[in-house]
């Protein structure tokens, strides 16, 4: 069993940029971005209200954590979000995101 | 006009600003609290007052909502005084040292310290990313429906899916010459009676629902006159308005603050550990605002802050006396006159 998985940031330029996320942290992917220092101003911490750790899924090989009331609600109520949007403070890192690819979106 | 004197004007009444009412109390200062919000606590009265927290000391579990009653409480003896609902906006400082800050509503606070505890931040519209809308503002662009009087006979376009969209559109039907609204989804999670009133609106024409759709372009010479709606990538089309109300929810902002010229990192106010005190002199920031290397956003963390910084404020506010730590314990708490 491994102790971390790889997550990949696309660039605007197309790179992509790859972190590791550990396994036995309970961190969302927003944590992850933070801890490497990406952007994102995730000023609620984590709560699903402010919606500033706004992300793309470009890929994903396994099933991504079913969207809740308050997440869905929250990109529903964005400007720009698109079909693929997600908090990334709700996508808690697990076995299944290994290789999940996405794009920080801008606030608004 | 409003004009209040105090020692220190806090800003954000949040359970840091509140518990630092008690750090500057045990010291005879006397605080002046002014939030944006219309209620003391912050976001923990505003977000999630129902939600236990865990890491307060000697609290093993504790509701938002009663940390902040207990913070009231506690300072109560101090008599603060408040100004809520009002949205600080420009900090002066005097030739003494002393400074003036101002609200949004006009209400003045003279005082010899500030001390920042904004937390979050202000929250304020999010505004959609169109090319030259900030133009457009308070010209027929508006973020909020202030007097709904002011759209009376208007044609007005509202963008967004959320409980205020549905809310407005319900309410500004009836007032308005022409009502469109501009959903980016095909569904509304709002309230359910609201997201089927407005079906119901739009099936008898009481106004115009255009789903899957976003609004990408504003026009007009001087004021706004026509909004470019694009409809699930199809060809779009202009649609002649007066105004355009983006109603896409709120988000927190540093806000006015930005402009104070306090040195900032990512939007937070850079302060000294050693006092919390601000790049300006006097003013000081205290919880989830600042930043210095390894902070960490945590109530208890904004406590030890206010600790701190009231002992700084001291020697600004009583430069002839020396400050002398002393323990409730011993002490025990004086009340402030009123």
């Amino acid at each position: 069993m491994k102790d971390a998985i790889t997550i990949f940031v696309e660039q605007a330029n197309g790179e992509r940029i790859e972190l590791e996320a550990p396994l036995d942290m309970n961190l969302s992917v927003m944590e992850v971005l933070k801890a490497h220092e990406f952007p994102i101003q995730a000023v609620c911490g984590g709560m699903a209200i402010c919606a500033t750790c706004h992300v793309e899924v470009l890929e994903n090989h396994g099933d991504l954590p079913e969207m809740n009331d308050d997440e869905a609600y929250m990109l529903e109520t964005l400007p720009h979000a698109t079909g693929s949007s997600r908090l990334s403070c709700q996508l808690r890192v697990n076995p299944d995101l290994d290789g999940l690819v996405v794009r920080i979106m801008p606030e608004a | 006009m409003n004009k209040i004197t105090t020692d220190i004007c806090i800003v954000g009444a949040g359970p840091v600003g509140l518990f630092a009412v008690f750090e500057a109390g045990l010291l005879k200062m006397r605080c002046h609290v002014v939030d944006a919000l219309p209620a003391v606590g912050g976001q923990l009265s505003e977000i999630y007052p129902k939600k236990p927290i865990y890491d307060i000391p000697g609290f093993p579990e504790i509701l938002a909502g009663d940390l902040i009653k207990n913070l009231e409480q506690q300072i109560a003896p101090f008599h603060p005084t408040f100004t809520l609902g009002e949205r600080v906006e420009d900090l002066e400082k005097q030739d003494d040292g002393s400074f003036i800050v101002r609200t949004v509503d006009g209400t003045e606070i003279a005082c010899k310290v500030v001390v920042i505890a904004g937390g979050l931040g202000s929250f304020e519209p999010r505004k959609p990313a169109i090319e030259s809308l900030d133009k457009y503002e308070r010209k027929g662009v508006e973020y909020m429906v202030r007097d709904p009087e002011a759209f009376h006979n208007k044609r007005v376009v509202i963008a967004g899916g959320g409980d205020s969209a549905l809310d407005w559109t319900i309410y500004l039907a009836g007032l308005c010459k022409e009502l469109t609204l501009v959903h980016r989804g095909t569904t509304f999670r709002g309230a359910p009676e609201s997201a089927a009133k407005v079906l119901s609106m739009a099936e008898e024409d009481q106004i115009k629902l255009i789903l899957k759709s976003n609004v990408t372009e504003v026009h007009g010479e001087d004021n706004l006159e026509a909004v470019t709606v694009m409809v699930d990538n199809a060809e779009p089309y202009r649609i002649e308005v007066d105004n355009f109300i983006p109603l896409f929810g709120l988000v927190p902002k540093l806000g006015p603050i930005e402009n104070w010229g306090l040195e900032l990192d990512k939007s937070a106010i850079v302060v000294d550990t050693e006092d919390y005190s601000t790049s300006i002199k006097g003013v000081y920031a205290i919880g989830d605002m600042n930043t210095y290397p390894g902070k960490l956003k945590l109530i208890l963390c904004g406590f030890h802050e206010a600790a701190l910084m009231a002992q700084s404020a001291y020697n600004i506010i009583y430069p002839d006396k020396k400050f002398v730590l002393k323990y409730t314990t011993v002490n025990g708490i004086q009340e402030l006159q009123q």
